[in-house]
This record gives structure tokens, sequence and C-alpha cells, in this order.
């Protein structure tokens, strides 16, 4: 029978929107306060949702020991109280949480084979958050 | 189509353990869940049904009866049991959060007249949850 687990991890990171395609006036009128240069800090909760069928010796979809592993080595080492623009993946990609979904479910897609991936969702806030499920049109997101 | 969800808690103990495995596999696959003596958890469940509007009263669902189906099928059963050794489902499956959820589905899905069952979700942790949509 197909579950879907999730998982739930924090990390904190800073960045800074700004956009080299733009001007001074624009890059402050599109990111507003997020513009800053100096950068400002989030503390982030990702949600990490796999499904596949319940392995029927073990009652589980994955070990979540796996999954723990995998997040903590290929996202949380690399961004945790790191400055997102100063990181490889953002060299040329702005990091806003869009991109940042769609970075960390790549990441995940090529490094965790135990599993189907099926999303990933990432709060910035208390009040904004974002869903990536790869390039699929619809998605289970209840 | 609306939706409606119901959250009810329960506490219970459970350990993991596949008598097929030696032990040492056990040891190796289930980690610190697999100390006989068990471990416990505060589950958070809820329940989402789904269904028309009934024009007459304005529910998908009297929601009374939802919690007295739920009380008497799974927090009667659950609350405050040691799964593996309580819960009939339990004797031969390993009390996962995944077999939780679908043990759930299988014991509210027959009972549920006017609404259908959309999704059970399992809290077993606030970090950790599973979801079952009753796909084979």
């Amino acid at each position: 029978m197909k579950a879907y687990l999730t998982r739930r991890y924090r990390f904190s990171a800073s960045h800074r929107l700004h956009s080299d395609a733009m001007s001074e006036a624009e890059n402050a009128a599109t990111y507003g306060k997020c513009n800053n240069p100096h950068g400002h800090g989030h503390n982030y909760a990702l949600e990490v949702t796999v499904s596949g069928p319940v392995e029927e010796s073990t009652g589980m979809i994955c070990n979540l020991v796996d999954l723990d592993r995998t997040v903590r080595c290929e996202v949380l080492e690399r961004f945790d109280l790191q400055n997102l623009n100063s990181t490889k993946e953002f060299s040329a990609n702005i990091p806003t949480t869009e991109n940042l979904c769609e970075t960390i479910y790549d990441i995940l897609q090529r490094s965790f084979p135990h599993a189907h991936l099926e999303k990933v969702r990432i709060e910035e806030t208390m009040l904004n958050s974002f869903e990536y499920a790869g390039k699929k049109e619809n998605f289970v997101n209840w | 189509m609306v939706y409606l969800t119901r959250k009810a808690e329960f506490s219970a103990s459970h350990y993991y353990h596949n008598p097929e495995f030696s032990a040492e596999e056990n040891r190796r696959i289930f980690g610190k869940c697999n100390n006989p003596n068990g471990h416990g958890h505060n589950y958070t469940l809820e329940v989402t049904v789904k269904g028309e509007v009934d024009p007459r009263s304005g529910f998908v669902v009297d929601l009374k009866e939802l919690k007295e189906i739920l009380n008497r099928e799974v927090l009667d059963a659950m609350d405050h049991r040691f799964l593996n050794k309580e819960v009939p489902e339990f004797f031969t499956r390993i009390p996962t959060t995944e077999n939780l959820a679908i043990a759930v589905w299988q014991r509210l899905a027959p009972k549920l007249r006017a609404a259908k069952l959309h999704r059970v979700r399992v809290y077993e942790t606030p970090d950790l949850f599973v979801d079952f949509y009753g796909e084979a």
C-alpha cells in the first residue's frame, strides 16, 4: 500500500535578493527591504515528503535514518548558518525561497534513492511557505 | 465537493521488531526503536472526509457522529495502549507510523456512511507524519 511520509527539518541562513539584470532602482522596487546589500536572515523550516509502498518486512516506506542522513549531509550542512548568496548553488541564481525549493528538490532527487521524492516545502517565515514537486503540474498537496 | 478534517490525539507505546530478522538485523534496521520494553509517543491524528454539502443540514458529515466513530473505532482501541500487545493489527504488522495510518484508514473507511474518507494523517511527533489515501 502506498503512503506518504513527511519529515520536518530546520535551518537558518541569510540572503540578499538582488538581480544583476536589473537597475538599482528596479532592484529596490522589486525586492524592497530584501535588497539591503548587507543581507538578512531567516529560520527556515523544510518539509521533505517521500512516497512509496510500505515494505511488509519493516513497515516502512524507507528507513528514516537514511532520509535524515541524506538531508543532513546534502542540504543542512550546505545551507545551515550560511549566507545563501555565497554558496555555489546561488552564485548565479537569486536565493528566493522559490529557487531554494527547486534547488533542494533537485539535490534530494539526485542523492536520495530509497523512496520517491514527492515534494519539498519550505517555510521562510511563519507567514510564507513554498512548495515544489518537480516538473509535474499537479501533485498531492493536502 | 467539500473536505472536512477532524483532529484527535492519543498516546501509546510501541516497538519495532520483525521475528524473521536476526537480533543483529533487528537492531541494525530499527535502532533504538527495537527496545522490546517499548517507548511512547503523543500521536496526533487528522481524519479528512469529503462529500457534497447536504442542503438540509449544511453538513458534509455530522461531526458528532464522526467523533463517535473515531472514538469507538480508533481512540478506545489505541489510546494509552501498548500497540504491539493490545491492538490486533500489530500482532503481525510492525506499528510504524505508516502502518498506523493504514490501520486507522481500515478501521474508519467501512464505518463512514454519508462522507467518504479522503485522507488519514498520523503525526508521530510534530516533525514526522504519514499520509494515507487508501491507495493500493
